[in-house]
């Protein structure tokens, strides 16, 4: 313990003594902890982001979009049939004991009037359960009901964009706006979402009953007056999506009449394992910009050795009259090392800082989410030492097993 | 009680090549303890070679050597380095301080290398310096102290761990005459009052009259081994006498 501190003191007095030296050879390990920290810090910030999307768009939630048909032998791309219906969505939760909830959905575009202002924006109709499965609440006023749905009442509830473009700063609730030319009621407002993970406005929309959607605003199908585009199920936990996705699969061929040798009508896709698939692909960006970084590490390490073999030489003597006063193998060996160590960890902890600065950097000229973890400094510190001892064994090996008559001898 | 130094056909060979070069022909000598050795001949005489095997600073081609009855011939570095921090002190033509480190630090250095802890490593340091006529200095560098202030550091770091025996390798090579007659006297000093072993090397006869016995080197081999005959029998010496360094072989 008392060699320990003596050789840190002795450390921390050569690289004093080189103060220039010690900090361009302390550069090295700066810049490649810093890099490793920022990119780590990105990475993490990333894979942070898109956890958040994914509690943006709700949890557990499975979709259901119609799918290619074939008609005369053509195929017609996704989501241009009219096989999904109000009907199988009102059967799905009834009939499938891991599906909570299912809102079906139609989508639009239309242009909204109050007073002199317009906006062009996108219109869903759907059903309350939408709001429960998307975990939209309202910020103020309320949500329209089943019985809206079911009167095809003209209501609307809108996101804060559309009240932002089409009130300004007035208040919207009881006010009447018009979407294509039909006077709606403007019940609620929605707490607002933020861009989605295709960095689409959440808050640019206008939910009305499904029913009144169809009617008035965006027609209804010659087809199947019943259509809708999408049905946005909610299983009931996430260990229960795969469950919930073959039941849902299952009813509706069955409901579809579809035979064995047919090919499903619709599409059933699962949020999560988008998402999952995303949030790997990041954090693969992320190991291999930190693997990068970790390169400028060795680096750093490689010129620790260089500065430590440059020292071994210069204090030959001393090494030797250590030597000659007794120093043993280890003595010498310990003093060097710490030396190294010594470099390595200072510039580890100037490296974290300046990682830190400039991840905060980052996110500010950027705009990218970053976060850095205590993991990824504690990693940082344990890298930098590992540097040290590893680039510093060879040279405190060579200064250790110096012969003492040459090394007094040396000039 | 057996010598202190007992050397028995010490032979040092090195290979230059093709060239077998005998530093050291087979020495015999042994040196009792508390005595006051000088070791002479010229450049290439093996005396060096002879000094680092007595320091455990190397180890012989053949040969025996007993420090302290302990046959140190065959042992490793770490336990050469072990012999060399208790048995020895070192004292150099060059002084050999850490410039870095204080006249105080230099001295405690040894205590460093110990197995045990010093806790009093201060106090036996300011000692030590205080003996050697050091009082004061303590936290001078050694560039602000003269040549042979530097040199009385290096005898106080060669004592501080009570050795059984100094070696002192020309240690008034870089001093004029007069810091030279001090360090003589601490040397003389450590040898009466302390009972510490010295053993020197010099090329001057003057310096050489100090010791009891002197030693000559040639060719790897001793050529002469004789008492210093003294004018009076006081320690006050002023040594007017014939040194048989020349002796045929």
């Amino acid at each position: 313990m008392k060699k320990l501190k003596q050789s840190m003191r002795i450390a921390f007095r050569a690289l004093t003594m080189n103060k220039l030296r010690s900090a361009l050879t302390m550069l090295g390990i700066v810049i490649g902890v810093a890099s490793v920290i920022a990119t780590v810090a990105i990475g993490s910030g990333a894979t942070q982001r898109i956890q958040d999307q994914i509690a943006s768009i709700g949890s557990n939630i499975i979709m259901v979009t119609p799918g290619s048909t074939t008609t005369s032998g053509v195929r017609l791309g996704t989501g241009n049939a009219v096989t999904l219906s109000e009907a199988d969505a009102k059967e799905l939760p009834a009939q499938c004991p891991d599906v909570a909830l299912a809102a079906p959905l139609v989508r639009g575009a239309a242009q909204v009037v109050y007073g002199n202002n317009n906006w062009a924006t996108i219109i869903y109709g759907v059903t309350p359960d939408y709001l429960t499965i998307r975990e939209l609440s309202v910020a103020d006023g309320a949500e329209f009901t089943q019985q809206d749905v079911e009167s095809a009442n003209k209501v609307a509830v809108l996101g804060k964009t559309v009240v932002d473009n089409l009130f300004g700063g007035a208040d919207a609730i009881g006010q009447i706006i018009r979407i294509k030319n039909v006077p709606f009621a403007v019940i609620g407002i929605l707490t607002p979402k933020g861009q989605s993970s295709q960095g689409q406005d959440q808050d640019d929309v206008i939910l009305l009953p499904i029913s009144t959607a169809k009617r008035k605003v965006i027609g209804i199908n010659a087809a199947n007056a019943d259509a809708v585009n999408t049905i946005m199920m909610q299983a009931k936990s996430g260990a229960q999506i795969p469950a919930a996705q073959e039941e849902a699969q299952a009813l509706l061929r069955q409901r579809h009449h579809l035979q064995t040798v047919e090919a499903d009508d619709f599409t059933i896709r699962n949020l999560q394992e988008l998402f999952a698939a995303q949030e790997a692909s990041s954090s693969i960006m992320a190991i291999m910009l930190a693997a990068v970084a970790s390169v400028s590490l060795v680096v750093g390490g490689i010129g620790i050795m260089n500065i430590m073999l440059i020292s071994v030489r210069e204090r030959t003597r001393e090494i030797g009259l250590r030597q000659a006063i007794g120093a043993k193998t280890r003595d010498i060996l310990t003093q060097f090392l710490v030396e190294a160590v010594t470099l390595s960890i200072a510039g580890g902890f100037v490296g974290i800082v300046l990682g830190i600065a400039a991840s905060a950097l980052i996110s500010r000229l950027a705009g990218w989410a970053t976060a850095v973890g205590p993991g990824a400094v504690l990693l940082a510190v344990f890298f930098s030492a590992l540097v040290g001892i590893g680039f510093g064994y060879y040279p405190a090996r060579k200064a250790a097993y110096l012969d003492p008559i040459e090394a007094l001898r040396y000039e | 009680m057996p010598p202190l130094i007992d050397v028995r056909d010490l032979k040092k060979t090195y290979q230059l090549g093709e060239v077998t070069v005998n530093a050291l022909a087979g020495v015999t000598v042994s040196i009792e303890r508390g005595s006051y050795v000088a070791i002479m001949g010229p450049s290439g005489s093996g005396k060096s070679t002879f000094m680092n095997l007595l320091g455990c600073l190397d180890r012989p081609t053949s040969g025996h050597y007993l420090l302290d009855s302990i046959p140190v011939e065959g042992l490793d570095r770490d336990h050469l380095a072990e012999i060399r921090n208790q048995k020895i002190g070192f004292i150099f033509q060059n002084f050999n301080l850490l410039p870095r480190m204080s006249a105080l630090e230099n001295v405690e250095l040894p205590l460093l290398y110990q197995d045990h802890d010093t806790p009093d490593a201060d106090d036996l340091a300011e000692h030590a310096l205080m003996l050697v006529g050091l009082a004061g200095r303590e936290h001078n560098f050694p560039a602000q102290l003269s040549g042979g202030q530097q040199q009385r550091v290096a005898i106080a770091r060669a004592m501080i761990n009570k050795p059984e025996i100094i070696l002192a390798d020309e240690p008034t090579g870089a001093l004029d005459s007069r810091t030279s007659a001090e360090i003589m006297n601490i040397f003389e000093r450590l040898n009466r009052t302390q009972g510490i072993t010295m053993v020197l090397v010099t090329h001057s006869d003057e310096i050489a009259t100090h010791a009891d016995r002197i030693i000559g080197f040639r060719d790897g081999l001793v050529v002469s081994d004789a008492p210093v005959v003294r004018s009076r029998r006081t320690s006050e010496k002023v040594a007017v006498l014939r040194v048989p360094v020349e002796v045929p072989q």
